[in-house]
């Protein structure tokens, strides 16, 4: 450690929740140091109140409900939460800046990049307008987005994702910030961005020598970036040290448990399936999505969301759909289970073409295939009871309703949920407990092949680990063939015997796991398991003693 | 500590227990609840405690309230019981809103619902249809249907649906169209689940909160048609109805104005009752939408 006053310093933080919330206290008794040239990360689950300390860093908390109980806030040795509104605003912009996790909400549609740019210069600075104009074309140009000119005039609809949280970096540099708070600012974006957008903010701060305090819920992304690491479990400080020391040799059992649910990069061992029948093929899939011109914007260009696409999937199979958002995996799913209809092609399960049969037909055939979605909320009919969601499927498919709904309570036991929760509506479930509700209700089926869309992209680490698990053991058990559709390759190396790298449409390469990931052929492919958060790093193993 | 997550939280109460204690929590609403229930009860009583037809002459016409207590509330100009119309009232106006009411969201409902659903060139035809109805102003089309079909209390409940179903079918209509996206109807689609039930049984119950919300605003919107149809002498003169009340002691509203104000109290505290009811029923039913 280094003899300058510490950029941030939080001795005690402790955040009020409303009464009537799950726990009195949103963090409580919180102490983080960062000094200037260290990034330190704050970890947690989903409700560990790792985005309330940023909120409460910024004094945005949204009181009176949620607000300071107790605990000093010091800023280079500033107590920020004795300051006046007036000067906070002040400090708020010019040296502390934040980096928010959905760039295109941050950013106000209506005003182009560079007027955005340019107003935080307004505010904080005396610059008169055309030197306001040459620092943000610099700045621009700092955080590496092509062509910095046109960059300014574009409007946050018209660049990617990955450029417009480069347009939020640059905003939050502009002025040379003393402290940077990221708050998960790479979980919208695809892993090769990613990585990108990690190596930026290392790189500025570097430059800067400013204090980074990050924000994530990724280990992965915490071994790419750290220097120090803190870790909350509900609002509880649990661990805190050197990045080496946390990710290598956890103390805490809740961080250890966190490490050892982090999906290794070890794909399964090859098992042979060229016995085993075919019980899926799809041929010559190709979609194209027609973009509705507007009035006055003339004929946009037709989008080929799938061209040309061919597989085959044996029994007792897993075989991952893999690539980055666009890459028309997802339209993938849904033109196997025909929610989407393809423009030409077949899929043939049972011996019957899914794409060329009637409506009634194809309820029919639905059985044999069958969905879980990815978010468990939305794919969960919000007034129905967890026994009907699962005995709808069977019940119209000329099931008795009494017979299905005592079959309903045999799958919630398959899926290792209490019988109790037959009876509840699907608010009343945690992420994780709601997918394995989509689980059974895709199994009550007695399918032959489940379509998984990113079914655990929604879920903490820690749950994602459990609901692969249970898949796994589900599909081995009842002999299931899985399409499993995932944009994380950690993930992907979990179950996929085979995969498909599908990059803007099309197949670059298929093949089985395991060699796909010690030898890849596509630079495509390559780029992509160069990209994934903390590659360098194996997760430590640890003895199951403590979880 | 443990991190497996199949262990269930606490249950929550039953669900009418939280829409009673959030829209308890409404005072108003309880005012609303409490008018409510009172017209129901003169509705409900309306033989028993003035057991006579109301329409009968019951005493000197033109006495004043308070003066005999056999007509408490005075008579009219010949001679009819002024309480006793209002608790016969109270049946036909209530009769006259939750009938309308029924008909004109089961209008609105299936209209919306088959065009927000399956979009396209039926949407267009509905909504279309949809929007003749409404570039005619309300009461003139309700004056048009009344004159045609005739001023029975049936007609007129009816020609009160025929004119007021349009919003409904407008609301429905959109709530479908930003339902049929959601991951649980292509859940059910991929259950093989037909259209209909899709629509009736998946998506409407998710749809039905602001439709009930907005029941209450018709309800309250067909009394005061109805009323308004009977002031210009339009209702059907077989039944004591507040309106004819009204319509009836306009003629000697400067000289004996209590024979007009009585039944206006009446419809004003009714239609109050319904907007403060739909108030409680939002706050219920829609907890999110607030703050």
């Amino acid at each position: 450690m280094n003899g300058n006053t510490p950029v941030l310093e939080i001795k005690g933080l402790r955040i009020a929740l409303p009464k009537g919330a799950d726990r009195p206290y949103a963090l409580d008794g919180l102490d983080l140091t960062v000094n200037p040239g260290e990034i330190v990360c704050l970890v947690g689950e989903s409700g560990s109140g790792k985005s309330l300390t940023a909120g409460a860093i910024m004094r945005l908390l949204p009181e009176p409900h949620v607000h300071v109980a107790d605990g000093a806030i010091r800023f280079e040795g500033e107590d920020l939460l004795a300051l006046s509104e007036a000067r906070m605003k002040a400090i708020r912009g010019d040296r502390i800046a934040q980096i928010f996790q959905e760039p295109m909400t941050a950013l106000n549609p209506q005003k182009s990049v560079g007027w955005q740019l340019d107003e935080v210069l307004r505010l904080h600075t005396e610059l008169g307008k055309s030197d306001r104009k040459a620092r943000v074309i610099e700045m621009l140009e700092r955080v590496k987005i092509p062509d910095p000119a046109s960059a300014y005039n574009a409007y946050p609809h018209q660049i990617s994702g990955g450029q417009r949280q480069r347009v939020m970096i640059a905003m939050a540099l502009s002025l040379s910030p003393r402290l940077i708070i990221a708050d998960e600012p790479t979980t919208a974006l695809d892993v090769t961005t990613q990585l990108e957008i990690l190596r930026l903010i290392r790189e500025l701060q570097e430059q800067d020598g400013a204090g980074v305090l990050f924000i994530t819920h990724d280990f992965g992304v915490v071994a790419e970036i750290a220097d120090k690491v803190a870790v909350l479990c509900k609002g509880e400080l649990v661990e805190q040290g050197p990045a080496q020391q946390i990710l290598n040799r956890p103390q805490h059992s809740y961080t250890q448990a966190l490490i050892a649910a982090i999906p290794a990069l070890t794909p399964p061992a090859p098992r042979d399936f060229t016995g085993a029948p075919v019980v899926l093929e799809a041929k010559g899939l190709v979609k194209t999505f027609a973009a509705r011109g507007g009035m006055f914007s003339g004929k946009r260009k037709a989008v080929k969301a799938v061209s040309d696409l061919s597989f085959v999937l044996r029994r007792g199979e897993t075989l991952g759909v893999v690539g980055e958002s666009g890459s028309g995996k997802t339209t993938v799913s849904r033109i196997v289970t025909r929610l989407l209809e393809s423009d030409t092609g077949s899929v043939t399960v049972e011996g019957t073409d899914l794409l060329a049969c009637s409506p009634r037909e194809l309820r029919r055939m639905r059985q044999y295939i069958q969905m879980v979605f990815q978010d468990p909320m939305a794919s969960l009919n919000p007034r129905k009871r967890v026994e009907a969601l699962i005995a709808q499927g069977p019940i119209v498919h000329g099931v008795d309703p009494k017979e299905a709904r005592e079959r309903a309570r045999k799958l919630l036991e398959l899926v290792e949920l209490s019988p109790a929760a037959a009876s509840r509506f699907p608010h009343e479930f945690s992420g994780g407990q709601r997918q394995r509700i989509g689980i059974a209700r895709a199994l009550a089926m007695e399918p032959r092949v489940i379509v998984a869309d990113e079914p655990v992209s929604a879920l903490d680490v820690s749950v994602q680990a459990q609901v692969l698990k249970l898949l796994g053991d589900l599909r081995d058990r009842l002999d299931l063939s899985l399409l499993f559709v995932t944009h994380d390759l950690r993930v992907a190396a979990q179950l996929c015997d085979r995969l498909i790298v599908m990059q803007k449409g099309e197949i670059v390469e298929t093949g089985v796991t395991a060699e796909i990931f010690a030898d890849p052929q596509h630079p495509y492919t390559r780029k992509l398991l160069d990209s994934i958060p903390g590659r360098g790093w194996t997760p430590p193993v640890i003895r199951p003693d403590a979880a | 500590m443990t991190l497996l997550t199949t262990e269930l939280p606490k249950p929550e109460p039953h669900r009418a227990v939280l829409l009673w204690r959030r829209f308890a929590r409404n005072r108003a609403a309880l005012l609303g609840l409490v008018i409510f229930v009172v017209v129901l009860i003169m509705a409900a009583t309306a033989g028993l405690i003035e057991p006579t037809d109301p329409l009968r002459r019951a005493g000197v016409p033109l006495t004043k309230p308070f003066v005999d207590w056999a007509t408490p509330l005075g008579t009219d100009q010949l001679g009819r019981d002024i309480l006793a119309s209002l608790f016969y009232g109270a049946r036909i106006s209530l009769l006259v809103g939750v009938l309308a009411t029924l008909l004109s969201i089961g209008i609105g409902v299936v209209i919306g619902a088959v065009s927000g659903y399956f979009g396209g060139w039926i949407d267009d035809v509905l909504m279309r249809t949809t929007e003749a109805f409404q570039t005619i102003p309300n009461f003139v089309l309700l004056l048009a249907l009344v004159a045609i079909l005739g001023s029975s209390i049936e007609y007129i409940t009816v020609a009160i649906a025929i004119v007021s179903w349009t919003a409904p079918a407008r609301m429905v209509r959109a709530e479908f169209m930003s339902l049929r996206g959601r991951e649980f109807v292509d859940a059910a689609r991929n259950l093989g689940v037909s259209n209909t039930a899709i629509i009736f049984r998946e998506i409407l119950p998710n749809a039905l909160p602001p439709i009930v919300v907005y029941a209450s605003v018709i309800m309250a919107l067909s009394i005061l048609l109805e009323s308004a149809l009977a002031f210009l002498g339009l209702g059907d003169p077989n039944h004591a109805s507040w309106g004819n009340m009204i319509g009836q002691g306009r003629a000697v509203l400067r000289s004996d104005w209590y024979c007009a104000a009585i039944p206006g109290t009446a419809i004003i505290l009714t239609v109050l009752s319904f907007s403060l009811l739909g108030e409680g029923l939002n706050d219920a039913l829609n907890p999110r939408q607030k703050k």
